[in-house]
């Protein structure tokens, strides 16, 4: 397709005996909010450490900004920015020396650092704050960090895992308010993962769904819900997925926990 | 470069920062020095040996270098964490950039740290034999500095938490410590420890140190340079393998 910005064919990933995704293809557009939802254990995490370089797929292929992400790894990096679900911020560290050291690592020059530092962090509300050390930051703060810092590079795509996790309305209402503003004034690419399906209804234009390691669905709300024959996307999500919980554990690998699985694969 | 700056700066800044690490790190050997050396002291001159300040000092400092270093390379696992190192390895810059701005901020704290148990030591009587010859004790220690550091990073990616580190401290760096002729010369222990020692990268650490502070020496300092130059080496080489092999 013309403008696939993030295009992922056949990807398997396995550890050992443990396969978490099992040949999944989907391409995203540029400019799209893209839901990318699954319950525990669906394989979710994986994809996106594979889309996020930190993971190898075992075979097929990802490309980000049309840059192969095992092949052309810095260049995909480049193209995106990531809020990752647990914090990933120098606590010791004030905020815009945090910012800093995202600008030097994706080799910002000083000058245009010292400009972008300051927009970002003014339109994330944290400019007053920026000689504070990150420990004294409330959670809804250092989400609000990451997402500036995240940004920081002007990446085209901007990989948000269940970004609102842990947050008060306001906050959640803020951040959401801000994507959206970012794809209309920028036409940046959104690819969130979430378990909050009210909320993926109401800013996602297309959704995805994964399953066992395996795309079981894709599509508008409007498309999901008439082919689920339901009337929200949380109710099609559930015919979908059926409604029994899931641990971390990929049912269909005999009860074998993914988490270890790639835990276990680390000490090779 | 720029790079390898802003990680090793981070340390500091870290470092710096947190006076709780800075006075704790400083505690065990400076309690070594003033335990053993005036305790210690008077029998050890009993025994015909002579001073033993001046024999316990770069074995304390050599104390200070490895428990700091290992520890400062074991940082990366706070940071696996804590999460910090998905930033580092999300960019597009290479690991061994990143491992080598890390351990050069570890080994910077340990070499300072070394340098201030030596300040101390000074401070309670302690005189190397030829001042001019502290340039070169600085060398022995900034190499050590790395080559530890390094290790720690290399044990992090495979230590999974907390309590595998203090496994590792009491399990190998203690054992490492206490049979390196540190605390004691080497000259007339019994078999099994000799040679214990002899197998221990350490002891050949602080003959060298010792021998460019008080001019005396139990090996040749030919294979002090060489097992020095080889631990840096393997051990850098230890650490960028592991690091890589991460997967976060």
């Amino acid at each position: 397709m013309a403008n696939s910005i993030i295009k992922a064919t056949s990807v398997v990933k396995s550890f050992g005996d443990v396969h978490a995704v099992r040949g999944i293809s989907f391409d995203v557009q540029a400019g799209e909010i893209f839901a990318f939802l699954g319950p525990n254990g669906a394989g979710k995490s994986t994809t996106i450490s594979m889309l996020t370089t930190m993971l190898r797929p075992t075979s097929g292929e990802l490309f980000l900004n049309g840059h192969n992400v095992a092949s052309e790894q810095d260049a995909a990096r480049k193209s995106f920015g990531i809020v990752f679900q647990d914090p990933a911020l120098e606590e010791e560290l004030t905020a815009y020396e945090n910012m800093q050291i995202h600008g030097v690592l994706y080799g910002i020059s000083r000058s245009e650092q010292k400009s972008r530092i300051e927009d970002l962090l003014k339109l994330v509300d944290l400019w007053e704050r920026k000689d504070s050390y990150v420990k004294t930051f409330s959670g809804g703060m250092r989400r609000r960090l990451e997402i500036a810092r995240g940004l920081l590079h002007h990446p085209k795509i901007l990989f948000l895992d269940e970004p609102t996790l842990g947050l008060d309305t306001q906050t959640r209402n803020l951040l959401w308010e801000y994507v959206q503003k970012l794809r209309d004034t920028e036409g940046m690419t959104i690819f969130f993962t979430t378990h909050y399906l009210d909320e993926a209804e109401e800013v996602a234009d297309r959704i995805a769904i994964i399953d066992h390691g395996k795309i079981i669905a894709t599509g508008t709300t409007p498309q999901l819900t008439k082919q689920t024959d339901t009337k929200t996307l949380e109710a099609a999500y559930l015919k979908l997925t059926g409604k029994t919980v899931r641990d971390e554990t990929s049912l269909s690998n005999n009860g074998l926990n993914v988490r270890t699985a790639r835990r276990n694969q680390r000490l090779r | 470069m720029d790079v390898i700056y802003i990680l090793w700066l981070r340390q500091m800044k870290r470092y710096v920062r947190s006076r709780s690490r800075v006075i704790g790190a400083i505690g065990q050997p400076i309690l070594f020095l003033l335990a053993l050396g005036y305790g210690v002291g008077s029998v050890y001159k009993k025994a015909g040996e002579g001073n033993y300040l001046q024999f316990l000092v770069p074995g304390i400092i050599i104390q200070t270098i490895l428990f700091s270093g290992v520890f400062w390379g074991i940082q990366i696992l706070f940071d696996k964490r804590f999460g910090f190192l998905k930033e580092m390895l999300v960019a597009p810059v290479s690991r061994l950039r990143i491992l080598l701005g890390n351990a050069a901020g570890g080994a910077t704290i340990s070499l300072f740290q070394g340098i201030f148990v030596l300040i101390v030591s000074v401070a309670l009587g302690f005189r190397p034999d030829n001042w001019a010859l502290l340039p070169l004790s600085l060398i022995i220690m900034l190499t050590l500095s790395l080559a530890l550091t390094s290790f720690g990073a290399g044990l992090a990616s495979i230590v999974e938490d907390f309590q595998g580190f203090q496994g590792i401290n009491n399990f190998l760096i203690f054992p490492l410590f206490f049979l390196s002729g540190s605390l004691y010369p080497l000259t007339n222990v019994p078999t099994f420890l000799r040679i214990m020692s002899e197998c221990n990268p350490l002891s050949y650490c602080v003959d060298a140190l010792r021998y460019s502070m008080i001019h005396t020496h139990h090996f040749s300092l030919a294979l002090d340079s060489a097992v020095i130059a080889a631990t840096l080496v393997v051990c850098v080489g230890f650490a960028v393998n592991r690091f890589n092999r991460i997967q976060a």
